[in-house]
């Protein structure tokens, strides 16, 4: 051993341990959901296997291959538990019994494209698990927590730290969704056809609210988590991966990697945001946006003619990237993407950003039209990104008072505090002019 | 966090030798394991440094050294850039990298430097610099 070869204290292996747990935890979990078919037991089992390491990898090293390891560790636990009784029902004796004649299949020498096959498998497995996830039989706020807990790999401290609900409500939620699956009979597969294009919105959803949770925290004294966007990136690469000709799959992954190439220049040195036009972009991640180009031309590839909701706005967010000053920007393209996207979605916020882009491309008389029309509309009621974007409107058309009044209005709806503070000061700076 | 992952080189991959077909497969299926565990954003491999150039600094000179260069195990051989959440994560998953080169090889794991660890040091002049230089870097 070199001098300088780690040693490998206690602390160090327990962190080795970790990164081990959150490399292999997802397949680890989701090939034990596929043998046992309830993600309950197979998380306990998991974690059967993740305390057996702690017992004895102390003593016996890593092994070469952890994840073979922790797979066969759960794999016998299972067995074990079986037999014990530990389950009593007739299904769980057929699967003992396949867990078993699959251990002893394992033990044949590896051969290249065994290798492979097991890794299509994973992946399969992971699609499955994915799936399961983020299944309709499940609130929105279910289906988040328990993504991130079994594709992620989070603890539930973790969970509840970055969404900022009490440790005891995150743990229950898991518990009962759980249940909610096992209780549902939800089957761990992989939908395909018609019900692959009911169900991937879904999936899609659940990994873009993490990411906007970390974009633009909608509540408490940061305006953005970077940890959680990163996490979502993560959860988006691996999708695309895994479904290469799901159009949208690759639409969603290209507008995360392009919003967050802006994201070390949203926030100030003292944390407060910085919208898009202010931004420093030569603080936008180059790698980044690189990834996320390239990832919408795969998306419009995969697509092969309309796009989808998640590729149009990274389409939009490409606009941005592409322009190296804000007076660059393709504005009058991006109207006509938010035409697109308005047409999918009906959404009164896609409305709000259309209008805004039809501001910076025709002038700000056309653009406060059109919110003047959703604010009569009373859709957007309480979202403070309407009276604030009608503030900047009126302020360039020279109404300072009455942009002054939406600002006040705007600062006393947002739960941001950052953004509150932003607002107000936005406020002030009318205030104080001529 | 960001790492840049590097494989150092060997003699066998100055002089040119390509990777036999069944690394290259193992590499294959060890980049798509990467990708699909979306920790990884870049990564290339790197011709001799024969195919290469040096610029050494002294002072206000600048002398162009062109390769080969002699002090092989000291070369890049090739590279990834992954981001995971901790050291302890990159150590694993380069770990499970197949050894790049017939016989033995090192792989180096460095952090990458976020701009938040600059500090002050990271002045808005010099950050409007850093800036130029991306751009050109990007028009390519």
């Amino acid at each position: 051993m070199s001098a300088g070869a780690r040693a490998g204290g206690g602390a160090e292996l327990r962190r080795t341990i970790d990164a081990v747990w959150r490399i292999e935890s997802p397949r680890l979990i989701a090939a034990l959901t596929r043998m046992t078919r309830d993600v309950g037991l197979a998380e306990d089992l998991a974690q059967d296997a993740l305390v057996a390491a702690l017992e004895s990898w102390p003593q016996s090293g890593v092994p070469d291959n952890p994840g073979a390891w922790l797979l066969a560790t759960a794999k016998h636990r299972a067995i074990d538990a079986f037999r014990r009784g530990a389950t009593l029902e007739a299904k769980t004796e057929q699967i003992a019994r396949s867990l078993e004649a699959e251990l002893a299949a394992g033990g044949a020498a590896a051969d290249p494209t065994a290798e492979a096959a097991a890794a299509g498998e994973a992946g399969e497995d992971l699609l499955g698990l994915i799936f399961m996830c983020c299944h309709p039989v499940l609130s929105i706020e279910a289906r988040v927590a328990l993504t991130l807990r079994l594709l992620g790999g989070l603890t539930t401290d973790e969970i509840a730290r970055a969404f900022l609900t009490p440790r005891a409500t995150v743990q229950q939620r898991i518990v009962r969704a759980k249940r909610t699956l096992s209780a549902a009979n939800v089957p761990f597969e992989i939908p395909a056809g018609e019900e692959l294009a009911e169900r991937l919105p879904a999936v899609l959803g659940v990994i873009y609210l993490v990411f906007n949770e970390g974009y633009a925290a909608t509540a408490g004294a940061d305006w953005t988590r970077p940890e959680l966007c990163e996490e979502a990136l993560r959860l988006g690469r691996m999708l695309a991966e895994l479904m290469p000709r799901e159009a949208e799959a690759h639409g969603l992954a290209a507008l995360m990697e392009l919003q967050g190439s802006r994201l070390r220049a949203r926030r100030g040195a003292d944390g407060s945001p910085i919208l898009l036009g202010d931004q420093d972009r030569s603080r936008w991640d180059l790698l980044l946006i690189g990834r996320g180009l390239r990832a919408l031309d795969r998306a419009e590839a995969a697509a092969g003619g309309a796009l989808g909701p998640y590729a149009l706005q990274a389409a939009i967010a490409a606009c941005h990237a592409r322009a190296r000053r804000v007076e660059d920007t393709d504005w009058e393209r991006i109207v006509a993407l938010y035409d697109a996207l308005s047409a999918l979605t009906r959404s009164p916020v896609v409305e709000l950003n259309r209008a805004i882009a039809v501001a910076m491309a025709f002038g700000p008389a056309a653009g406060l039209e059109l919110v003047d029309r959703l604010a009569e509309s009373r859709e957007l009621a309480g979202y403070h990104l309407l009276p604030s974007a009608r503030a900047d409107l009126l302020e360039r058309l020279g109404q300072r008072e009455e942009a002054y009044a939406e600002l006040t209005r705007a600062a006393g709806m947002t739960a941001n505090e950052r953004e509150r503070r932003l607002l107000l000061e936005r406020a002030a700076g009318l205030a104080g002019g001529s | 966090m960001r790492f840049m992952v590097m494989v150092r080189a060997t003699a066998d991959s100055e002089a040119g030798a390509m990777p036999s077909r069944e690394l290259l497969e193992e590499m294959g299926r060890f980049n798509e394991e990467l990708a699909q565990a979306g920790v990884m954003l870049a990564g290339e491999g790197l011709q001799p440094s024969a195919k290469g150039a040096r610029v050494r600094f002294s002072g206000a000179d600048r002398t162009v050294i062109d390769g080969p260069f002699a002090e092989t195990k000291e070369l890049i051989a090739g590279f990834w850039i992954l981001q995971t959440k901790s050291l302890e994560e990159c150590i694993e998953w380069v770990k499970r990298c197949p050894n790049p080169m017939p016989g033995s090889s090192d792989i180096e794991i460095r952090q990458v430097f976020e701009d938040d660890d600059f500090g002050d040091e990271l002045t808005p002049e010099l950050r409007a610099q850093e800036a130029r230089v991306r751009e050109q870097i990007a028009d390519r």
